[in-house]
C-alpha cells in the first residue's frame, strides 16, 4: 500500500497526558499502574488509571455526552495541540471530507452501569436525566469526537474489543484510498468501568498485582483506561503508516489461538501490505497483556513470522490494558518510539518466561528505529498488525 | 465511487423469514405476516449455538443464506457485522448483576458482551481466517456497514459479507432507545461481476437527504423502527429489479446506491 501519512497524533494514559510526559515515562520504564482506587468497582487489583477526567467539562451544547468515556476524549484531543492540527486540515479539506473512524468496547457504560443502579423502584424505569444514546450507545465516542471538533465527515465506531483502535487504521486507510474522504480522525478511548473489572475478573483474567507481561509468574491483566488520536492524511510526511493485517482465529470467543495462528496472519500481511521483509520491522510493540495464554501465543506467532531476533516488549504494564483503547494507544506509543530513538521496556516484569522465545525486552534501550509493529489482539480472536516508519 | 457486486442475500426479520419470503412481500406478492424467525444459524456447532445470543443468531442465519445464495466458500469472505446496539439481553443482565452488591458477571455473559461476538462466532463456526470487523453508527449504522464493506470488497479484492442487524432491546433499556422489531441482513458483495445479482455503484454525497421511505406504511414503520431495516428500499430495488437510485441518510452526508440490474 501507499503509505498514510500521520500528520499528527496524541495519547493519554495511566503514563499521563500527552507525548513528553509519556515519552519521559517510557525513559525512565516507569509504570503508572496503581492500587485499585476506582470508587465505583472496589476490586482487589491495579489499574491504570487517566488523572483528571472528572475535572473535565465538556462544552455546554454537547453536554448530553457528558460520561467517563466521553471526558477522556476531550481531555486527550486538547493534548499535543491535536484539536488545533485537526481545525487546519479542516480548513485544508473541508469538514466534510475529513472522516472520524474511532474504537471503543465499553463506550459510555459506567454512566449506564450508575443509571442501572438508580432504577424507580416500581416501575423500575431508568433515571430521566440518563442519556443512553448520548453515552452508552456505541456511536457515542465518534458522534461527540466528530462534533467537538465541527467535522462532518462520515463518522463510525469500530468494536471489536481489543483490537478496536488498531482496525480503526485500515478503515481510514480504505476510504482515503478509495476517495471518499482526503483525511480522516482516528483512534480510540476507553475508560474505568464495572462491567470490564468484573467481567475479565470473573474469566480469572485479572491479576491482583501490577501486570507482569512475559514474566513466568505473570497471572491476569491489570485493566487501565486511555485514548489516543490520529489525524491522517495522503499528504507525504516523515511519519507514516506503512502496512496493516488484520485477521480471526477461528478458534475461541476469549482464548488465542494456542498456536498463535491468527496473529501470524495478521502480522503476515502488515508486512505484505508494507511491501517490507521481517528482518526490516525494527521493534515490536506486543499486545502483551500479561495473561498466560496470550503472551504465550503472541510469542508463537512472532517467532512464526520473525524467528526470535527482533526486539519486543510490552508497555501493559506501564499503562495497564487500555483494551479498546489499546490499538491507538500502543500505535502512538510506537510512532514516539519512532521518533524518538527509543525500544520501551517491559515494566514490572521481573525475568522473561523462558518457554517464550522472542526477545523480550526487560529494559528501554535507544536505538535509531526505521519501523516499528504494532499488534492488538481482541476476545472473538480478532487480530490487527500495524507498521509505522520513519522516512530515512 | 466504487463498483462492487451483489451475488448473495440472507434476510432474518418476522414475516421476512428468508430471502424468498422478504422479496415477495418486497414485490408485493404476499401481505407481511408477524410471523417471528426462529433463526437456527445451522452452521454453529451445537456448542457453541447454546452459548450464543438470539441477536447473534438472527446475524448468522442471515449471513448463512446469503453465503449460500452466493456459492461460496466461507473461508474466502471477509466480514462486516454492523449493529447499533448490539446484544441489548446480554447485556441488560450483566447490568443488573452490576447492580448487586456482589457485582457477579457471568463469564459467559462477558464473552458474549463484545460488540463483535457475532463475528468471533461466525469465524469460530466456519473457521474463516479473514478479517472480520464490528461497526457502529447509531441509526445510519447500515449505511456505515455498506460503505465500509463495499470499500474493502473494491480496495482488497476480496468477497466481503455485510450482517446488519438489530434487536428490540429489553426493558428499562427499551424505553431509553426503543427498536420496534427484530431485523437482521446479510448482503454478500464481491469486487467483480460473477453469475452476480446486480451492480451497485457508491457514492457518498456531502449533504444530507431522507433516506429513500418505503410506500407500504408498515414496511416504512419497519425501517423506521429498526437501523438494520434501512436496508428495506435497497431490498425493494433488487426484488423488484425495478428502481434504479437509492439515498440512505447519513448524518450530514447521503450514502447513494446507484443500482445496475443489466450490468452484472
Amino acid at each position: 500500500m501507499k503509505p498514510l501519512s500521520v500528520i499528527h497524533y496524541t495519547l493519554a494514559s495511566a503514563l499521563g497526558h500527552g507525548k513528553s510526559a509519556t515519552l519521559a515515562a517510557l525513559q525512565e520504564d516507569r509504570s503508572g499502574l496503581r492500587v485499585n482506587n476506582f470508587a465505583d468497582a472496589p476490586l482487589e487489583t491495579f489499574i491504570g488509571r487517566v488523572d483528571g477526567i472528572e475535572d473535565i467539562a465538556l462544552p455546554p451544547d454537547l453536554g448530553k455526552f457528558d460520561c467517563r468515556n466521553n471526558r477522556l476524549a476531550q481531555l486527550c484531543l486538547e493534548l499535543d495541540g491535536f484539536a488545533a492540527a485537526v481545525a487546519a486540515a479542516r480548513e485544508r479539506h473541508g469538514p466534510k471530507r475529513i472522516a472520524v473512524i474511532l474504537g471503543t468496547s465499553t463506550s459510555g457504560i459506567l454512566e449506564t452501569e450508575r443509571a442501572y443502579r438508580r432504577r424507580d423502584p416500581a416501575s423500575g424505569a431508568l433515571p430521566g436525566d440518563f442519556q443512553y444514546v448520548a453515552t452508552q450507545s456505541m456511536h457515542s465516542a465518534a458522534e461527540f469526537v466528530r462534533r467537538y471538533l465541527d467535522l462532518d465527515g462520515p463518522a463510525f465506531v469500530i468494536s471489536t474489543a481489543c483490537s478496536s483502535s488498531a482496525k480503526v487504521f485500515a478503515s481510514a486507510s480504505r476510504l482515503i484510498q478509495s476517495g471518499f474522504c482526503d483525511a480522516a480522525v482516528v483512534g480510540g478511548v476507553d475508560s474505568l468501568c464495572n462491567m470490564t473489572l468484573y467481567g475479565f475478573n470473573a474469566l480469572q483474567l485479572v491479576s491482583s498485582q501490577p501486570c507482569r507481561p512475559c514474566d513466568p509468574q505473570r497471572n491476569g491483566i491489570s485493566i487501565g483506561e486511555g485514548a489516543g488520536f490520529f489525524l491522517l492524511e495522503k499528504t507525504p510526511s516523515p511519519l507514516a503508516l506503512l502496512g496493516y493485517g488484520e485477521s480471526s482465529d477461528a478458534y475461541h470467543m476469549s482464548t488465542p489461538h494456542p498456536e498463535g495462528l491468527g496473529a501470524a496472519l495478521a502480522m503476515e500481511q502488515a508486512l505484505s501490505r508494507a511491501g517490507i521483509a521481517p528482518q526490516a520491522v525494527d521493534y515490536i510493540n506486543m499486545h502483551g497483556t500479561s495473561s498466560r495464554s496470550n503472551d504465550s501465543a503472541e510469542d508463537k506467532g512472532m517467532q512464526r513470522v520473525f524467528g526470535t531476533g527482533t526486539p519486543c516488549s510490552s508497555t501493559k504494564g506501564a499503562t495497564g490494558h487500555t483494551l479498546g483503547a489499546a490499538g491507538a494507544v500502543e500505535a502512538a506509543i510506537a510512532c514516539l518510539s519512532l521518533e524518538h530513538g527509543l525500544i520501551p521496556g517491559t515494566c514490572n516484569t521481573r525475568s522473561i518466561d523462558p518457554e517464550l522465545g522472542s526477545a523480550v525486552q526487560l529494559q528501554h534501550s535507544a536505538r535509531k528505529l526505521r519501523r516499528v509493529m504494532s499488534n492488538s489482539f481482541g476476545f472473538g480472536g480478532n487480530n490487527c498488525s500495524l507498521i509505522f516508519g520513519v522516512a530515512s | 465511487m466504487i463498483d462492487i457486486y451483489l451475488a448473495g442475500i440472507g434476510l432474518c426479520a418476522p414475516g421476512m423469514l428468508d430471502w424468498a419470503m422478504g422479496s415477495a412481500v418486497l414485490r408485493g406478492e404476499i401481505s407481511l405476516s408477524n410471523e417471528e424467525p426462529k433463526p437456527v444459524a445451522a452452521l454453529l456447532p451445537p456448542a457453541e449455538r447454546r452459548r450464543s445470543s438470539q441477536a447473534t443468531r438472527y446475524a448468522l442465519q442471515a449471513g448463512q443464506e446469503a453465503l449460500i445464495m452466493a456459492g461460496l466458500p466461507a473461508t474466502e469472505a471477509a466480514v462486516v457485522f454492523a449493529s447499533s446496539d448490539g446484544d441489548g439481553e446480554n447485556l441488560h443482565h450483566i447490568l443488573e448483576s452490576l447492580a448487586q452488591p456482589e457485582h457477579e458477571v457471568s463469564p459467559t455473559r462477558f464473552h458474549n458482551s463484545v460488540h463483535n461476538a457475532a463475528a468471533g462466532y461466525w469465524n469460530i463456526a466456519t473457521g474463516a481466517h479473514t478479517p472480520a470487523n464490528s461497526i457502529a453508527a447509531f441509526d445510519d449504522t447500515f449505511a456505515a456497514g455498506l460503505l465500509e464493506a463495499a470499500v474493502q470488497a473494491a480496495t482488497e479484492n476480496i468477497p466481503v459479507l455485510l450482517a446488519a442487524f438489530d434487536l428490540p432491546l429489553p426493558s428499562p433499556l427499551h424505553e431509553v432507545r426503543p427498536t420496534t422489531a427484530s431485523f437482521a441482513v446479510a448482503l454478500l458483495l464481491m469486487p467483480r461481476p460473477a453469475n452476480t445479482l446486480t451492480r451497485l455503484r457508491i457514492s457518498l454525497e456531502g449533504k444530507p437527504e431522507d433516506g429513500t421511505s418505503m410506500h407500504h406504511p408498515e414496511l416504512e414503520i419497519l425501517r423506521n423502527g429498526n437501523p438494520a431495516a434501512r436496508a428495506l428500499p435497497l431490498l425493494q430495488a433488487i426484488a423488484t429489479r425495478q428502481a434504479q437510485r437509492i439515498t440512505l441518510g447519513w448524518g450530514d452526508n447521503s450514502l447513494i446506491i446507484e443500482l445496475n440490474h443489466e450490468n452484472q
